[in-house]
């Protein structure tokens, strides 16, 4: 661990190809603690190629991946559980780590799927299962989540409340979180840093800087950059740089 | 008590099935019923070369086994062939190249049926030790890989993800795989070894809703194999491997009898 130091992972020019095609390049970007960085752009932009690249998964990268913690939370964006292994959803927590009952038990409360702890993970349905996903990754309280979609087939009312989740748990445990989202509002409201992907980093900064970005408008239309503007018309204050809230 | 030779083969069967149990469950839930066949043929020419050479059967098998299961890695890597393609083509060769081999050593005499479908008459004191030490180095290591080797088989980007090893993971349990096979040969035979492992295996899924379950329904499910299975050879005059392996199949038609029930009851 680096003393001094907030920074979890850190991508250094960093890119990756596959049967000779590029399937992302020159991409740079770090996560600090307690700090959300977002990752946005089109299908096959990249976006997961990048988290995985930053988790280590991949061999033959491009660049550098500096990694600082060794405790990481990842929700993947596709998994599958084979059925011929029997799996209950307290089985699957416990499955990268030792956890004791009551650490199991919050988790799974926190994401609202406490009632489905000794159900068979094959009989979950979508949004149930991503529930139990994402209490998986935050249950063992990493320095770092790494999170592909994780709100995927969720309900509409679930999809915030998670999201606001994800949102408390980055403060609660001060761990910084690399997110993966198509839904703009959310990533607008709730990150500290975008970075727009499409097979090479297009633009990034704070949500505000991104949604003023002609590349960002191009890539998501005119429509995607009133996001913000309506997100911020709902706010009757301002965050100073100091933290202080000021009254508009 | 060893001297009986049926209290040997009883005893070398226990040992073989407290192993098979949790390997068994590896094989089923990774899919590697036919990568267990591959290295199971290959056993052979390891008894071929472990009798020209005047080498220890168990030792000679393991490590040709091994290699077997490294050459697979290593064509699975550099090849653009399928993996099916790829075990047939090395269990079939292997086979072939033990039998021939055979064919070769005209000066030994040589029980093939024995080699093939498993012998209790030829478990001596020796095997006993071989089973039950090597087996009990099996559970050992697998314990000791237990986690990332279980994590991976769910979900192999999670288990690497989060810092675990699967790729060694992996490897070891190639190796541990090798292993039983080299000290379960005499009883159960080249060619059944792999139903020894998965049709316990595959009645313990039907009763089980989770994984530790289903390691110990595997387990019960071997040593009732073996009790039944030797004792009907015994009685009936045939060759031991096949009566244990048709007992796991018995056990394995009851089991499905309470798969039926739950669907009913879900329905």
């Amino acid at each position: 661990m680096s003393i001094g130091n907030n920074i979890l992972v850190k991508l250094n020019n960093v890119g990756f190809q596959q049967n000779q095609k590029w399937l992302v390049q020159g991409v740079s970007l770090q996560v600090e603690k307690g700090k959300i960085v977002t990752l946005i752009g089109p299908n096959g932009s990249g976006k997961s190629t990048t988290a995985k690249i930053a988790l280590g998964l991949f061999k033959n990268i491009e660049g550098q991946v500096e990694k600082f913690t060794n405790n990481i939370g990842y929700v993947p964006q596709k998994i599958s559980i084979d059925w011929t292994l029997p799996l209950r959803v307290r089985d699957f927590m416990l499955l990268t780590d030792n956890l004791t009952e009551d650490v199991i038990d919050e988790a799974l409360s926190l994401t609202g799927v406490i009632n489905l702890k000794d159900k068979s993970l094959g009989n979950l349905s979508g949004g149930e299962f991503q529930r139990v996903l994402l209490a998986r990754a935050i249950s063992k309280k990493p320095d770092l989540l790494v999170l592909d979609e994780p709100v995927q087939g969720v309900d509409f009312t679930g999809e915030i409340a998670l999201y606001e989740l994800i949102k408390e748990i980055s403060e609660k445990l001060n761990c910084g979180i690399l997110l993966i989202s198509h839904d703009l509002h959310t990533v607008m409201s709730a990150t500290d840093h975008v970075v727009c992907l499409n097979g090479h980093v297009c633009c990034s900064g704070s949500p505000k800087e991104v949604a003023k970005n002609s590349e960002y408008k191009a890539l998501f239309g005119e429509q995607a950059s009133q996001t913000l503007s309506i997100y911020e018309h709902k706010h009757d204050h301002v965050h100073a740089n100091d933290g202080d809230i000021k009254k508009n | 008590m060893f001297d009986d030779f049926f209290i040997r083969a009883l005893v070398a069967g226990i040992g073989i099935a407290f192993v098979a149990g949790p390997l068994g469950c590896f094989v089923v839930w990774r899919r590697l019923s036919y990568f267990g066949d591959t290295l199971a043929h290959s056993a052979l020419l390891g008894v071929t070369i472990a009798y020209s050479l005047e080498f220890n059967i168990a030792v000679s098998i393991f490590l040709i086994s091994s290699a077997i299961a490294l050459i697979l890695i290593q064509l699975q890597k550099k090849t653009n062939l399928p993996s099916d393609a790829l075990l047939g083509l090395l269990a079939h060769s292997s086979l072939a190249v033990g039998l021939v081999a055979i064919g070769f050593l005209t000066f030994i005499r040589f029980d093939i049926m024995g080699l093939l479908f498993g012998d209790i008459l030829a478990v001596n004191k020796k095997d006993l030790i071989t089973i039950w030490v090597g087996g009990a180095l099996i559970l050992l290591v697998l314990r000791l890989i237990w986690k990332p080797l279980f994590a991976s088989t769910v979900n192999y980007e999670l288990a690497q993800a989060e810092g675990l090893n699967p790729d060694r993971a992996k490897a070891v349990f190639t190796v541990l795989l090798a292993a039983i096979i080299a000290i379960s040969i005499k009883l159960v035979g080249v060619l059944l070894i792999t139903g020894m492992l998965i049709i316990p295996t595959a009645m313990a899924r039907n009763l089980s809703d989770n994984p530790k379950k289903m390691v110990i329904f595997a387990i019960i499910g071997g040593l009732l194999s073996v009790f039944i299975g030797l004792f009907s050879s015994l009685e009936f005059n045939t060759p031991s491997g096949p009566s244990i392996i048709a007992a796991a199949l018995v056990l394995f038609i009851f089991s499905l009898l309470k798969v039926k029930q739950t669907i009913q009851l879900k329905n």
